[in-house]
């Protein structure tokens, strides 16, 4: 099954699996993982599962949308190139192995 | 407040989004004291919005609903009471009673309880088929009847009534909404934006009876077969959605001699009169400072998770006034409303983008004051709207209805 690494703000990385077609935000709080909220629950409607994807495998994730691109506008920590909502990142094949660190705040 | 007291902790009784972020917010703040967590459902806590969305139309199953496994709460040290409700509390003992016999002891007190369904007296209520959609199990009755279900009468053309009516359309079950007011969402949108979703939802189909009044439910062997009106007419129905709002759930309050006013009434730090007991979520009336300070209750999963960072922060010693930016949010069919700030009360409603093909912000002013922004598939408007209306920046709406106007520019400025 592939697999997300996240990596919190202070440095610790848990990897999880994360089946096709779950977002890496859905496996992250099904783990309970802390440093993503998610508080509208993957809508898109919150931006409080920001995470900043490893630079490099940007190209691997699906495209960002409009609805994405302007709620990153509103994150709690500072939106950066590498900014993605991880609601939004269904996961693929080509995505495993993906690295997400989790910024310093998501509210 | 310091931590500590004797020992008895925090007891939350509620574990829908506030309770449950309370618990969380508390050992994030290293509240090192027991937190335990009552709720009268008998599953994990989970999330609600998703019930009347992705999961109601089959999307997502349970597991993703679920706030966080089980596990988390045993490694967090939050005791998780399910199924279980609290009956009385004591102010003086400083104890709750449960429904199950048990008495439990706090330092701190925080009621997240909620709020339920508003059932009218309607004769015909009790018939088989009328349902309700705020909480999981009813949500489940909904999933189970829907493949089967012939024509659906919703009660009420709010958030869940045009929730519910766009998954049954998208099945393709006939839908007629009968709605006591002339316009759709009427409590919390401006006349353009009911105009606009409710022309939406007749377009895919929905039938609606506004100005219009349900005398009675009628049914057929115990089961609902027919909604009658006041004007008389009679509307088919196997499945009836009542969807007329919530009553906040204060009697516990009430009964321990606390100010109930819609809702349990406290201050600006969510503090009630006894400085033993919090409120926070769609049970506490609060002074906003989105609201000119008048008491608000606002049912809403931001006002719920906001608060409980409030109160925890409190808790562990860091008390700080709620002043978060109220926001909300709806999803029906393709549409999706965001709405920044409290709108109640506005004068002027100043349009920006694309009314007409459905991708349009709604600036509400009294007098130059901007009040809120509902953003209808313009989420970039929402998210500038939030950072605008939370840092009590100010744009003329002159501005707003300009097309060359930079929002994101004036959202985005520093000081």
């Amino acid at each position: 099954m592939p697999q997300v690494t996240y990596v919190s703000h202070d440095g610790k990385s848990t990897t999880l699996d994360v089946p096709l077609g779950t977002s890496v935000m859905q496996a992250a709080t099904l783990h309970g993982l802390d440093g993503i909220v998610a508080e509208c629950g993957g809508s898109c409607m919150c931006a409080t599962c920001h995470v900043y994807v490893n630079e490099d495998q940007l190209s691997k994730l699906p495209e960002m949308e409009l609805g994405e691109d302007a709620m990153l506008d509103g994150t709690a920590s500072p939106r950066k190139p590498n900014s993605r909502l991880s609601c939004q990142l269904v996961m693929t094949p080509e995505m495993d192995g993906l690295v997400v660190t989790m910024p310093e705040t998501q509210t | 407040m310091a931590q500590g007291g004797t020992g008895a902790g925090v007891v939350i009784v509620g574990a829908g989004h506030g309770g449950f972020q309370l618990a969380a917010s508390l050992r994030q703040n290293g509240y090192d004291g027991a937190v335990t967590l009552i709720g009268d459902e008998p599953q994990l806590p989970y999330q609600r919005p998703p019930l009347s969305k992705d999961y109601l139309s089959g999307k997502i199953d349970l597991d993703l609903l679920l706030m966080r496994p089980e596990a988390f709460f045993a490694e967090q040290r939050i005791e998780l009471l399910m199924g279980v409700a609290a009956s009385a509390v004591d102010r003086a003992a400083k104890t709750v009673a449960l429904s199950d016999g048990k008495r439990l002891a706090y330092d701190h007190l925080v009621l997240a309880t909620g709020a339920r369904n508003r059932v009218p007296p309607l004769p015909g209520i009790e018939l088989d088929g009328v349902c309700y959609l705020r909480d999981l199990a009813e949500t489940e009755v909904l999933k189970a009847r829907l493949p089967d279900t012939r024509h659906v009468v919703i009660v009420g053309a709010g958030f869940i009534g045009l929730e519910f009516a766009s998954i049954a359309r998208a099945k393709g079950i006939p839908v007629h909404i009968v709605e006591l007011t002339e316009r759709v969402m009427g409590r919390v949108v401006c006349p353009e934006t009911s105009a606009f979703f409710g022309r939406a939802h007749q377009e895919a189909g929905v039938e609606f009876s506004f100005g219009a009044r349900v005398e009675r439910l009628g049914g057929d062997g115990g089961k609902v077969s027919h909604v009658v009106l006041g004007d008389g007419r009679t509307l088919p129905a196997d499945l009836v959605l009542i969807s007329i709002g919530v009553i906040p759930n204060e009697g516990l309050a009430a009964a321990a001699g606390l100010k109930v006013e819609n809702g349990i009434a406290v201050d600006d730090m969510l503090l009630t009169a006894d400085p033993g007991i919090s409120a926070i979520g769609d049970c506490a009336s609060f002074p906003s400072r989105h609201s000119q300070r008048n008491p608000v209750r606002l049912e809403a999963v931001q006002n719920a998770t906001d608060h409980a960072r409030c109160v925890a922060s409190r808790i562990v010693g860091k008390p700080y006034a709620y002043e978060a930016l109220p926001w909300f949010w709806s999803e029906q069919g393709d549409l999706r409303l965001q709405i920044a700030g409290l709108t109640t009360g506005y004068q002027q409603v100043v349009l920006r983008g694309d009314y007409d093909k459905g991708a349009y912000s709604a600036f509400c002013y009294a007098g130059d004051k901007l009040l809120g922004i509902e953003s209808i598939n313009r989420p970039a408007d929402h998210a500038f709207a939030r950072r605008l209306l939370a840092a009590g920046r100010h744009i003329a709406p002159a501005q707003a209805a300009d097309p060359g106007f930079d929002l994101r520019a004036a959202a985005m400025a520093r000081g």
